[in-house]
């Protein structure tokens, strides 16, 4: 019996050391095989940029993990089609870097989202010309193992239309055209156009100043002519003006920039004719100060304490000097109307002024003071498109809330159509 | 002349209004060109424009020292300043230290205007308060909401606020986060279709106030 016991004692112990021999030999072969690099490598131009990129696509592997690594390789194309002596560029873990990840949106990726990129750009060591052919190859390493693809031969050039953006362009274009729309429907009949209670303001500021015989100061803000709140600003201007030179009242114009002075010297002189006093225009009612934020403000502090306008209006964009210029307005008594599209400082011109334009009521002034056709018309179109926008918040919201509370994937498809779209 | 001072401008505008607008979406470095040197153009019509300033700066303050208007002497100290600047600008050859040694202008600029801006935007500090001890005077409605949500955000922004009422960071954070910003949204949304809409109005020559009112 412990003879039959040794021997099955042996045999127990050859069993266990036979399977971990071979397990040992499996695992053995295994890291013995080779890596196989992707098949379907592709290397292009970057699509919808200015030059000097290429782009590589190639589809997922199954070993891909933090692991296993690719190298982006590439030679000037002057060199062997050997990729292994071509110069590495990135290297990066296998599990990253998918079509999904990059800013393309769904209508311009030239590969299915599940599918890895990466674009090769000038700097860093890399100098892709316009127009010179390049080989570009990608290696797979684990360990010290070591799998190329074969080399792909590229050109990076640049492209003459970025279709990334043309949502935007196509957005652009819909809202135009509803606009131009509601233009035509406002020439045939009227529309009714909400109080703003800031411009129905404007010819009492201006009636009051002539009251008391003291000017009107009026601010186009820190910008210049190429901004659109300093060209809204201006011609609120032709308004005021226009109302000013009706009344008798002075007006004074103090600029940061001299070519929204010579604009607005335009705007006043035009605005005095059309009033029939064009004897009472001063060309120095608009004049300019200074281009230094706070030189400016203490300026028109200065005019403000010692010439006590009765009326001030501060239009067009706004930095740290509103609650300055306001709050010393304010002190002197005088009635302020304020109209910013400069988000961060409308709660100083709420705090301080008499009445605020907030963000579009600026852009809407010039409508609602005229009440031409033309104008009321674009407002109508202005607020078709915010219609449009808060029923795709909506939706939205509807989806996203959909999605979280049944545990589905579909709303985000329509999400991520939104998301790109937008 | 009618047709050079509407058409030709109304004309010009509509062709670069397209041509820019256009210029957003061709990535071509031909494109990129273009832009770098009208942006180059704008500089230097900037510069003309400045003499343009500066002269209507002396031409007013010229006048006001001639009729010795009220606070003429304000005129005089301008000019005196803007001429000794200019003089000593010159003289330093526009450079504010030469071999680590400041210059005149460098002195004028770093002892003289840089306190002056300081002290401009120091007295911020005084007129916020002024400010918001006249708009949280709880004398309406809003007033009320607004003087309460203040004093919540105020209090969830330093640490000693936080200690004493501990949920204030949360509720202040909410404050920010969901009231404030999807307020500050609703402006910009509005902002971007106003400034949007007031560009095609200039393009197609529907607002055409800022060249001068009047409609032909």
């Amino acid at each position: 019996m412990p003879e039959i016991r040794r021997h099955s004692g042996a045999v127990v112990v050859g069993v266990l050391l036979c399977c971990c021999g071979l397990s040992g030999l499996s695992s053995s072969v295994s890291a013995q095989q080779p890596l196989a690099p992707p098949q379907d490598f592709r290397v292009l131009d970057t699509p919808s940029d200015g030059g000097g990129s290429l782009t590589l696509i190639w589809p997922p592997a199954p070993y891909d993990s933090k692991d296993v690594r690719y190298q982006v390789l590439l030679s000037d194309g002057t060199n062997t089609p050997d990729p292994s002596t071509f110069k590495v560029v990135t290297e990066f873990p296998s599990d990253s870097k998918y079509v999904r990840e990059s800013k393309w949106p769904w209508w311009s990726r030239p590969a299915g989202p599940e599918q890895h990129q990466y674009t090769l750009k000038n700097g860093k060591g890399v100098e892709l010309k316009d127009g010179a052919a390049y080989l570009v190859a990608l290696a797979v390493v684990s360990g010290d193992r070591r799998a190329f693809t074969s080399a792909i031969q590229a050109t990076p050039a640049p492209n003459w239309m970025n279709w990334n953006q043309i949502n935007n362009l196509f957005l652009a274009l819909l809202f135009g055209a509803i606009v131009f729309y509601a233009i035509s429907v406002a020439k045939k009949r009227d529309i009714f156009l909400r109080r703003i209670p800031g411009l129905d303001a404007v010819d009492e500021a201006i009636g009051r100043s002539t009251e008391l015989g003291k000017p009107i100061l009026y601010l186009t803000g820190a910008h210049d002519m190429s901004d659109p709140s300093t060209i809204a600003a201006a011609v609120i201007l032709g308004r005021v003006a226009k109302r000013a030179a009706g009344y008798e009242t002075d007006l004074l114009v103090p600029h940061r920039d001299p070519i929204t002075m010579a604009v607005c010297q335009e705007i006043t002189k035009q605005a005095y004719l059309e009033a029939g006093k064009p004897d009472l225009f001063k060309d120095d009612a608009n004049f300019f100060i200074t281009t230094d934020q706070f030189s400016y403000t203490a300026a028109v502090d200065g005019i403000m304490l010692r010439k006590k306008p009765a009326a001030n209006f501060f239009m067009g964009a706004y930095f740290a000097e509103s609650l300055l210029l306001t709050e010393t307005g304010a002190s002197t008594g005088a009635i302020q109307i304020a109209g910013t599209d400069s988000d961060h400082q409308l709660p100083f011109f709420v705090t301080t002024c008499d009445y605020t334009l907030i963000g579009e009521e600026l852009y809407a002034a010039s409508a609602y003071l005229s009440r031409e056709p033309i104008q009321v018309g674009t407002l109508r179109g202005q607020d078709i498109g915010k219609a449009l926008i808060l029923g795709v918040l909506a939706v939205g919201t509807v989806l996203a809330t959909a999605g979280a509370v049944l545990d589905t994937q579909w709303p985000q498809l329509f999400l991520d159509v939104f998301k790109d779209v937008k | 002349m009618i047709f050079l001072r509407r058409q030709m401008p109304l004309l010009i505008t509509l062709i670069t209004g397209l041509v820019f607008a256009g210029q957003y979406y061709v990535p071509h470095p031909a494109s990129e060109q273009m832009l770098t040197s009208v942006t180059k153009w704008l500089q230097i019509i900037g510069g003309f424009a400045l003499i343009l300033g500066v002269s209507s700066l002396f031409h007013v303050h010229a006048v006001k020292i001639r009729r010795k208007e009220a606070g003429w002497g304000y005129s005089l100290v301008l000019y005196a300043s803007m001429v000794a600047t200019i003089v000593v600008g010159l003289w330093a050859n526009g450079k504010e230290a030469v071999d680590g040694t400041m210059t005149a202008f460098g002195w004028m600029y770093n002892y003289m205007m840089v306190p002056l801006q300081g002290t401009m935007f120091a007295i911020l500090a005084f007129f916020i308060a002024s400010a918001a001890y006249r708009s949280f005077r709880a004398r309406s409605r809003e007033a009320a909401v607004l003087l309460v949500a203040a004093i919540i955000v105020m209090m969830g922004r330093v640490p000693l606020g936080e200690y004493l009422i501990p949920l204030s960071g949360d509720v202040s954070q909410w404050i920010l986060n969901v009231l404030n910003a999807s307020v500050r949204r609703a402006i910009l949304i509005g902002v971007s279709l106003g400034t949007v809409a007031l560009s095609f109005k200039i393009i197609f020559g529907v607002e055409r106030s800022y060249l001068g009112g009047g409609k032909e």
